[in-house]
């Protein structure tokens, strides 16, 4: 019960390393892969805290949290690949339409 | 030392290190592959968390049927390896930005007091009723509705993956 505080740390720099790859790649594949690593560090955190607290609601969560990541997994892949039907590319810099 | 922390440390030295090759590794193919490693990693704390369930579905649905799409869309699309763009200003600015949430969320978590336990899970109750009962018994009776309410969403999914993806018809 005392290494809680790991759980979360560790959590808090899964989350930070996703945070800077969804903010300075450029392929749209390894942004997305940053996103499910963000997703991940919070279930991680969702999980020690279910056990710390003796309660599985946050487990539950969780299993929600994968349903989740599982339909924009197949949306978003879906997207690239129409994206890059039409632009021949998937740097995120070229889906530059909506852009001012 | 006991041998549980030993573990924990080399888990989570796996765990960072696979989570920065995410982040720095050129080729996308190398990219997902450190990521499954860090998914492995995330089932193994779920393991030493006493929640064997959502290990195995860690390892199933996303180091199985998340991965698996991701790298044969890698595959499909047969793009090259980044060009040397240089973006030195998104990278500083971004790294700042993850750095300052490190900080803050390391600040919250070592300050913080988290309450003590108040739910009626021991790890003594998981070992006796199996785990995945007692997540199963929650599910279906307190999170029914939103359970349901899931599988409408994995059907649209569904439809919107297969409306996107297909040739237009001309």
């Amino acid at each position: 019960m005392d290494n809680l505080n790991n759980y979360l740390l560790v959590s808090a720099v899964l989350f930070s390393i996703g945070t800077i790859g969804v903010l300075t790649r450029k392929n749209a594949i390894v942004v997305f892969m940053c996103i499910e690593m963000m997703l991940n560090a919070v279930n991680l955190s969702f999980v020690a805290l279910s056990r710390h607290l003796g309660n599985l609601d946050g487990q539950v969560f969780v299993f929600f949290i994968m349903t989740v990541a599982a339909a924009e997994a197949a949306v978003g892949l879906a997207l690239f690949i129409s994206f890059f039907n039409n632009r021949e590319s998937i740097d995120i810099d070229d889906a530059n339409l909506m852009k001012w | 030392m006991d041998i549980t922390s030993v573990f924990f440390a080399i888990v989570t030295i796996v765990a960072i290190v696979s989570a920065l090759l995410v982040v720095t590794c050129k080729n996308p193919i190398n990219s997902a592959l450190s990521l499954v490693l860090t998914f492995f990693c995330l089932a193994t704390y779920y393991a030493m968390l006493d929640a064997p369930f959502m290990a195995a579905i860690q390892i199933i649905v996303y180091a199985g049927a998340i991965m698996v799409l991701i790298v044969f869309t890698i595959m499909l699309l047969n793009i090259r390896v980044d060009a040397n763009k240089k973006h030195t200003h998104q990278i500083v600015l971004g790294s700042v930005i993850g750095i300052v949430t490190l900080l803050l969320a390391g600040l919250f978590i070592i300050k913080g007091n988290v309450a003590a336990p108040t739910g009626p899970i021991t790890p003594e109750m998981i070992a006796q009723y199996g785990h995945t009962e007692l997540i199963g018994t929650v599910m279906f009776t307190e999170f029914l509705l939103p359970f349901e309410v899931t599988s409408i969403l994995l059907l649209a999914a569904m439809v919107g993956a297969v409306v996107l993806a297909k040739k237009k018809l001309s």
